[in-house]
Order: structure tokens, then C-alpha cells, then sequence
């Protein structure tokens, strides 16, 4: 009786054959919908630091190194991958990818380090994207950066040694009109 | 003879020792899940062990909380060395969301030294095989650190900008 009971166990053991994966060996799709290590597109954020403000776990750092440059640190060690910064990212900056393969021996591998270059508004003395894509900037193409001259000597200036050869080498960079309407000379503008 | 045959034979047999450090359970339920004949990492010779004193590998969970902190240091200490020290899921990584709070350590690395990191909330099963397939040399590393720039800018701008930012360290704990 026992043996019938046992080849019944080898019977039900046989049917399903190999359930067990290959993972390491072979690849392994996520399902729809997983959250992975979220990815930035430099290209589009503004910079606008909501995702650091909602983040639950605090693993995104806004700093601001200098008048125009704003960097943004993900410290992915303690990034509880909850989506939050992707939903609520205006510009959709933000993707969480499928990637889930990111066990290492360094935790500085996690992390991901933003530099975004910040147009100074010359009038409230705050900084924003130099993108054509969003309100803002088309605003700020219209005249309304450098129009009142008198309040550019209170904004501080952190760069002194910011040339506009780099400026001008940098693909993305775009002059504004308004600067050569009113005939005022480069170095004159970046230099203070 | 037979020493040396058994260090061939059982070279990458990793015993495992499984520590929760105050973990919301999310991370143990799947670290179960990577020991079922689904995803089995019995194949590649690993063994959950009930004792610190048989094991290799020490994988912790969880934020180490201020009462778990000694048993922790207690485990790590009775293990034989070589001795491997595996963080799973972002509480022990870097302390999860209670990184900075008053009642936990904020990571396995401020107790233990830590060998390997597998972030993820919790991390899916096979996130962890990945990870103990990295420690075995199966699999290439693949997260690296990520640096991203709209622009160029000269390099005495980030020096200066450092001794601000070393002025200004925000989020370090306080060491008694």
C-alpha cells in the first residue's frame, strides 16, 4: 500500500515537470507596472525640486551650488521605489524603469547626481529652466529678464568665472533677444 | 585528501544565516520566496541555517533598531570568518524611510560592515538571487553610479563650491 502511495506522489511530483527558473542564466521580464530605479531626463526637469519635497524616504537632495547651477542627488540606498516623484514630476522628468538588477558592493552606485543649469530671472532674483518648453521661459524670451537694471546689482553673483565661451559651446543654449535688442555687451552681462 | 576534496566540492555553498533587524516583514516573506522550488537558490547551494555559528552569509532586514543593535553585533561576532554580510531591501541599505529617526541605527553598514546592498522595497526575488549570483561571480554588476549635466561649467567653480558643501553637511547622524 505504501508504494501506491508513493508512485501516486512520483505521478503528481512528474506532471508539472521543472517549475524552477533559470533567472541568473537567463533574463527575467518585470511585470507591467513595476517600479524600478526611477531615471531622470536632464533634458527636461526645471528643476523645480517637487520630487524632493515628496519624497517619503528624503533620498532626493536639492542644492543649490550657485546661482546657476542647482544639483539634484538621488541616493538610491534608501529609496523606497513608491513612484511618488514620477507622478507628481510636472515636466514627467521622472520615469521609474523596469531595472531591478542593482545589488552591489558600493552604495555609491546607486546613486545619481543631476546638474541642471538655472536661468537667473533678473527680477525676483529666482532661478528657472532655460527651456523653451515650459510658461516660463517663453515668458522670459518676451523682455522680462533684464528690464529693470537697477535691481541686478542686489541679486548676488556666484560665478564670476563663468564664461560665455561655455555657454556658447553648450548645444542646448539659446541667447535671448532681448540682450542684443538693447545693445548691451556679453561680458558685461555675465560678468557681474 | 578529503579536506581538499571537500573545498572543491562545496566552494560556493553559501550557509545562511537570516537576521531580521526590525523589518516590516516584507523583506523576510521574500527572502522565503527565494528558497521555494520557484526561485531556488538551493541550486546554487545555499542554506538557510538557524545558527550565526554555522553560517557564511548574514543577510539582514530591516533599519537595525536600537534594541536589535547589540543581538546584531552579538550574531555578526559568532559567526566564523570569512564572513559575508548581505543588506536586503532599503531599510538596511540606507535606513528606508526611518533613516534619520531615533530609534534605529539607519542601516545595516553603521553596525555590521556590509558586503553587498540589494536595495528595493522589498526587493523582488529575483533581485535578491542577482544579488547573491553578484557574490558568487555568476552575474556582472550592473548598477553604477549615475551623473548627468545640462551644461559644462569651469572646474574651480566646484571646488569652492565644495568647502560649502562640507560647511553644510545636512542629514549626518550624530556619533556618541
Amino acid at each position: 500500500m505504501w508504494l501506491v502511495g508513493k508512485l501516486r506522489e512520483l505521478f503528481w511530483g512528474w506532471r508539472p515537470g521543472v517549475v524552477t527558473l533559470r533567472y541568473p542564466l537567463e533574463p527575467r521580464p518585470t511585470p507591467t507596472g513595476f517600479r524600478g530605479r526611477p531615471k531622470w531626463d536632464h533634458h527636461k526637469c526645471v528643476g523645480c525640486g517637487g520630487c524632493a519635497d515628496h519624497c517619503s524616504a528624503r533620498a532626493i537632495l536639492v542644492r543649490d551650488l550657485c546661482q546657476e547651477l542647482r544639483v539634484l542627488l538621488y541616493d538610491g540606498s534608501r529609496c523606497t521605489y513608491c513612484g511618488r516623484c514620477a507622478d507628481l514630476c510636472p515636466e514627467k522628468a521622472i520615469t521609474m524603469t523596469q531595472r531591478f538588477e542593482e545589488a552591489t558592493n558600493d552604495r555609491v552606485d546607486l546613486t545619481e547626481r543631476v546638474e541642471l543649469y538655472m536661468m537667473t530671472c533678473r527680477r525676483c532674483g529666482r532661478c528657472f529652466d532655460l527651456e523653451i518648453t515650459n510658461a516660463l521661459d517663453r515668458l522670459s524670451l518676451r523682455g522680462y529678464r533684464y528690464d529693470n537694471l537697477e535691481y541686478r546689482a542686489v541679486i548676488p553673483m556666484a560665478t564670476p568665472s563663468l564664461s560665455v565661451d561655455l555657454l556658447r559651446r553648450t548645444e542646448r543654449y539659446q541667447r535671448p533677444e532681448s540682450l542684443e535688442i538693447r545693445g548691451l555687451s556679453q561680458e558685461e552681462d555675465w560678468g557681474r | 585528501m578529503l579536506a581538499k576534496l571537500a573545498r572543491k566540492a562545496f566552494k560556493r555553498s553559501l550557509w545562511i544565516y537570516h537576521c531580521n533587524a526590525g523589518a516590516c516583514n516584507g523583506c523576510d516573506i521574500e527572502i522565503l520566496n527565494v528558497l521555494t522550488p520557484y526561485y531556488d537558490v538551493e541550486r546554487f547551494g545555499m542554506r538557510l541555517v538557524a545558527s550565526p555559528r554555522h553560517a557564511d552569509v548574514m543577510l539582514i532586514s530591516g533599519a537595525v533598531t536600537r534594541p536589535t543593535l547589540p543581538l546584531v553585533r552579538r550574531a555578526w561576532e559568532a559567526m566564523p570568518s570569512p564572513k559575508l554580510v548581505f543588506a536586503v531591501g532599503s531599510c538596511a541599505v540606507g535606513g528606508g524611510s526611518w533613516f534619520d529617526t531615533y530609534h534605529v541605527t539607519g542601516g545595516a553598514d553603521k553596525v555590521v560592515p556590509v558586503n553587498y546592498y540589494i536595495p528595493g522595497c522589498p526587493p523582488r526575488p529575483e533581485a535578491i538571487v542577482y544579488g547573491v549570483a553578484l557574490a558568487l561571480g555568476l552575474v556582472e554588476k550592473q548598477a553604477a553610479p549615475v551623473e548627468l549635466k545640462q551644461m559644462e561649467f569651469p572646474i574651480e567653480m566646484y571646488e569652492r563650491n565644495e568647502a560649502w558643501e562640507n560647511r553644510h553637511v545636512i542629514y549626518q547622524l550624530l556619533e556618541d
